[in-house]
């Protein structure tokens, strides 16, 4: 029996002259399974009590569908925004100099490091009625704070740097021989970008769109301020988990939990997917 | 009078202008003047107002029940982060790739879904619910339940930084450590910890930054009890909705004071370090 698990063992790892392995897999392993994999666990299990018909009716609910709608449509666009200027932020940032452009590339970074309820607050008063950019704004007969359109604001500042750092490497990394190239051929320099620099571009592009979009879809503190978070207009899904909770309808907080899980597993294959898939064509 | 012909790899120069125009122009629209707007409605009633609201005692909690909450969760994630790093990448096992995308995991959870979970579990009609409320133990609506929070939303940051860069440095080292007699801790503690000292303080940079201005995941698991379980972030909310508004961003600018240290202390790591942090740096 010992001597079956030890084969078993030696065929599943391969030796190593280094000690530890137990014990660090071990810890690893117990750390993981009680942090982050029981709970989720629970959550996953939870909604069922209900029953398939039952989960099926929390979702059907036409205050939930309005949140889900909001909570994914608005980070999609939040995406497409960051897509195209983050583009143009991360093409600066590696391609120009410019007096600044450290600070510039730092700044970058803010959403990472600023707390959400603080960018939340700060959004809020920025784009109120009376805001600096709010009263302008409404000149202009535009309502962002408290509508739908401020839930876009936040979540295009909360997905920025993810378009921008994961471009970065890749523009750095892009020799400019093909460029070159392109360009002795005859190409205009319009046509060499467009023909030549966005194709390479085009995996890292959607990569980038995708980690913000997934982010944006359960952003929390920094758009419940801004949003004005009224029921079927501006209420985001992560809020109505919130208030489920409060009513202590766990399982209905869970059932939408269970949706917004499902999303991010669906995010991180399909971004696997295209990391195995641009690969694997190189 | 020509002017020398544009290299061909370079943009018109009217090019450059309008995108570097838009490029700042984006950023300082929807980054600087956030972070601008905390600091001049904070300073909006003059220094001494924000300093009163800072000092006031429920502030003052939320400030020691952060630092507290950071304090247990950042040091557990860094131990996790070195011992998931130690098994990933010095040993080759099966499903090794497996491992480390469910480390990764809690990034794309949700925050408010992270701090569900516990209430799932340590709630009162939770699976241990009952339980906890024969010997009274109180998780959910108290420290442990945002400690645990806190470490679930920060779970990858440190083992993330750790894994690539170690996976870079390779075993040589530490093998020949091995082979000369050098014990497991002595190898780790001479030859490993020195060549990851920067990853390491790079990742716990992170960790922190979050761990201290987590608010979704906190929110749930805390039950906002003014002067007891509210963290920074939850005292900004609570006062915020009070029509607090200078006391709100007074504290909030502190939450921002921290993160623009953080990045300031993470590109000064990045630029003098940038070797001996991980090659890649996406988030």
């Amino acid at each position: 029996m010992t001597a079956a698990i030890a084969s078993l063992a030696a065929h599943w790892r391969n030796p190593s002259a280094l000690p530890g392995f137990a014990l660090s897999f071990g810890f690893t392993l117990f750390y993981l399974s009680a942090i982050v994999l029981i709970p989720l666990t629970a959550l996953v299990i939870r909604p069922w009590s209900l029953g398939f018909a039952g989960f099926w009716q929390i979702l059907a609910d036409h205050r939930v569908l309005a949140a889900l709608r909001l909570s994914f449509g608005g980070a999609a666009i939040a995406a497409g925004i960051n897509a195209v200027f983050g583009l143009i932020v991360a093409w600066v940032l590696v391609r120009y100099r410019f007096p600044g452009k450290r600070l510039l590339d730092a700044l970058v970074d803010l959403p990472f490091a600023l707390p959400t309820a603080v960018a939340g607050i700060a959004l809020s008063t920025l784009y109120a009625p009376h805001g600096w950019l709010g009263e302008p704004l409404s000149e202009l007969g535009l309502k962002v704070s408290y509508t739908p359109l401020g839930v876009v604001v936040a979540l295009t500042f909360i997905g920025l740097p993810f378009v921008v750092r994961t471009l970065q490497p890749v523009l750095s990394d892009l020799t400019q021989d093909a460029e070159e190239a392109a360009a002795t051929l005859g190409a205009t320099r319009l046509q060499t970008v467009v023909r030549v620099v966005l194709p390479t571009l085009t995996p890292s592009l959607v990569t980038g769109a995708t980690l913000a979009f997934a982010r944006a879809v359960g952003e929390y503190g920094s758009v419940i301020f801004i949003a004005g978070n009224l029921p079927t207009v501006s209420e985001i899904a992560p809020l109505l988990i919130i208030i489920k909770l409060e009513q202590y309808d766990y399982a209905g907080a869970s059932a939408i939990g269970v949706i917004m899980l499902t999303a991010s597993f669906v995010l991180i294959l399909a971004l696997n997917l295209l990391q195995y898939w641009t690969g694997s064509r190189r | 009078m020509k002017k020398p012909p544009r290299r061909s790899t370079e943009d018109h120069p009217l090019v450059r202008v309008v995108l570097s125009i838009v490029a700042i122009g984006f950023i300082g629209l929807f980054l600087v003047l956030p972070l601008t707007m905390v600091f001049s409605q904070a300073l909006s009633r003059g220094l001494g107002v924000t300093l009163a609201a800072i000092e006031e005692p429920d502030a003052l909690a939320a400030v020691r029940l952060t630092l507290l909450a950071a304090a247990i969760a950042v040091p557990l994630n860094a131990l996790f982060g070195i011992s998931a790093s130690w098994a990933i990448t010095k040993f080759d096992f099966r499903g090794k790739g497996f491992l480390t995308t469910l480390i990764d995991l809690p990034f794309s959870v949700s925050p408010v879904v992270s701090g569900l979970i516990y209430v799932l579990i340590f709630g009162l009609q939770g699976w241990l619910g009952p339980t906890l409320r024969e010997w009274d133990i109180k998780v959910i609506f108290a420290l442990p339940g945002i400690v645990l929070a806190t470490m679930f939303v920060t779970f990858p940051f440190i083992a993330r930084e750790l894994i690539p860069l170690m996976t870079d440095q390779g075993r040589e080292e530490e093998e020949a450590a091995a082979s000369l007699g050098a014990s497991g801790l002595r190898t780790f503690l001479r030859i490993t910890l020195p060549n990851i000292k920067w990853g390491l303080l790079y990742g716990v940079l992170l960790c922190n930054a979050r761990a201290m201005g987590e608010f979704g995941a906190v929110s749930v698991v805390s039950g906002h009890i003014r002067g007891l379980t509210n963290t920074m972030p939850l005292h900004v909310e609570v006062l915020y909705n009070d029509y607090q508004f200078v006391g709100a961003f007074a504290v909030a600018s502190l939450l921002a004071l921290l993160a623009i240290v953080t990045l300031t202390l993470k590109s000064f790591l990045e630029w003098h370090f940038a070797e001996e942090i991980a090659a890649a740096h996406h988030h």
